[in-house]
């Protein structure tokens, strides 16, 4: 049978994009095939580890699961958009460097592009939601308590809760000073 | 890349079925979650596929002219868990289909192509049972429906016939109105696994909330295909709320299924967990439906 090849138009990190792809490309293998966005990483390749996740139209996907041509008219975000157009980080890959989530840093850009869709909500988590938002994602290195608290951090300072996040401890849990205050 | 012999990309559900006439040796892919992994695997390397993913008309929940609710067969698991309707009438659906696989997989899968692969541990199967869905599929010869408990044919086989798509599942009025329903699923992991066993109850209470009116039970994995076990459900219709009576509920679940030894879990486990899964999601059941189990 003869290859086949479609175009597919989308737009990746904010810009439009035509790209032609080979029907049985995966949407890991596009972008960082022809678009050398190599954040999204080759882990799994079947949908388990999270390693690939990237945003498309707003919710999280693992993209080694994701044909390329089914990108035809979506909005698709990888941790390369996150940073600013000086190369600043953004403040959830800040986070993940201060709080030591990252040690190979192979699930990094998986787990951070959870997070960021976690933090675009502007909803407050609970300790168990947020574990569960997380659990989609594989980390070997970090026992994944320093990524919890990375995001919880973030994410109460997002909202304002300064001081609730310097008092996220080790653990992730949130130390009140004694008395415990009443909700 | 996947090792694809040919992809046919259907712009319509017409459409889709017409591929599939010209392409009889074709594949649907409908999220892929299941199939594109079975590609890299090795299982289904080199077939030809039907991708109908792209058809948007088959996505969404409303609640028909019939009353149904209609769930379009390529609705997201999350799009089912955050949808209203189903919250307001069958949130238990919702709370099933988020405990399959992980965030992602839900924002993939469809639940169209998780009861069209015909597995037992599918974590929607045990609920669309036990609330009686109708599978509408349109093939060659136009639409045609069919009740749930009739497409499971047996393991891995479902009633589709040579070029059909499941177009939608339909939740009819008389099986959610005044329903309130618990799924419990048992597995090694939290995330990330497949069901040991599943289990969904479903109740309506009768008037003075003293009474079942009507049971359901279903299960996934306590058989080669989803079931009921309609003898347990014969046995508490019209009986009082007690704990008596639920005990020997959840006990005569055992003459309806018939689990299997896998790698996953023994006979002997499974047949125990289902008797008390059974209890504790008919008690659950019975919560939700504002009703108090006495002594």
């Amino acid at each position: 049978m003869a290859k086949q090849y479609k175009v597919v138009h989308c737009r990746i990190n904010g810009r439009e994009v035509e790209q032609v792809v080979d029907v049985r490309a995966s949407l890991t293998d596009m972008l960082r095939n022809d678009f050398r966005l190599t954040s999204v990483k080759k882990g799994c390749e079947v949908g388990e580890c999270g390693a690939c996740t990237v945003i498309i139209n707003g919710e999280g996907f693992n993209s080694c699961i994701y044909l390329a041509v089914w990108a035809e008219g979506k909005d698709i975000w990888t941790l390369e958009g996150l940073t600013s157009p000086e190369g600043e980080l953004s403040d959830i890959q800040q986070a993940f460097v201060d709080e030591g989530a990252i040690q190979c840093g192979f699930c990094s850009p998986g787990f951070i592009m959870t997070s960021w869709e976690i933090l675009k909500s502007g909803r407050e988590y609970t300790d168990d939601e947020l574990r569960k938002a997380l659990s989609g994602h594989l980390c070997r290195c970090t026992g994944y308590e320093n990524i919890f608290r990375a995001v919880k951090k973030t994410m109460l300072r997002r909202l304002g809760k300064f001081d609730e996040a310097e008092r996220v401890n080790s653990q992730g849990i949130t130390d009140y000073p004694e008395p415990m205050p009443f909700k | 890349m996947y090792d694809i012999k040919a992809l046919y990309e259907a712009e319509s559900v017409q459409h889709a079925v017409s591929l599939l006439q010209e392409h009889p040796e074709a594949q649907i892919l409908a999220g892929g979650s299941d199939v594109l992994v079975q590609i890299r695997e090795g299982r289904r390397a080199g077939v030809e596929l039907v991708s109908i993913y792209m058809l948007d008309e088959l996505r969404g929940i409303s609640i028909d002219e019939e009353e149904n609710i209609r769930i379009g067969s390529l609705t997201s698991f999350s799009h089912i868990t955050n949808d209203p309707i189903i919250q307001k009438y069958i949130n238990v659906l919702g709370e099933a289909v988020d405990m399959v696989g992980g965030p992602q997989i839900r924002a993939i899968g469809t639940i169209g192509g998780n009861t069209c692969n015909g597995v037992t541990s599918a974590d929607s199967a045990s609920t669309l049972m036990a609330w009686d869905a109708v599978i509408e599929i349109t093939g060659p010869e136009g639409v045609r429906r069919v009740p749930i408990k009739d497409f499971y044919i047996k393991a891995k086989v479902v009633d589709l016939r040579p070029a059909e798509i499941q177009t939608a599942i339909l939740i009819p009025k008389a099986s959610y109105e005044n329903c309130f329903g618990h799924y419990i699923k048992y597995s090694m992991r939290n995330a990330l696994d497949i069901a040991t066993t599943g289990c969904s109850v479903n109740v309506r209470l009768s008037a003075d909330k003293k009474s079942f009116d009507r049971v359901r039970i279903g299960y996934g994995v306590a058989a080669p295909v989803p079931v009921r076990a309609y003898t347990a459900e014969e046995f508490i219709n019209g009986k009082e709320i007690n704990e008596d009576n639920i005990r020997k509920f959840a006990e005569t679940v055992l003459e309806d299924i018939n689990p299997r030894d896998s790698w996953r879990a023994g006979r002997a486990l499974r047949r125990h967990i289902s008797v008390v899964m059974a209890e504790r999601a008919l008690k659950e059941s019975v919560k939700l439906a504002g009703g108090e189990i006495n002594g």
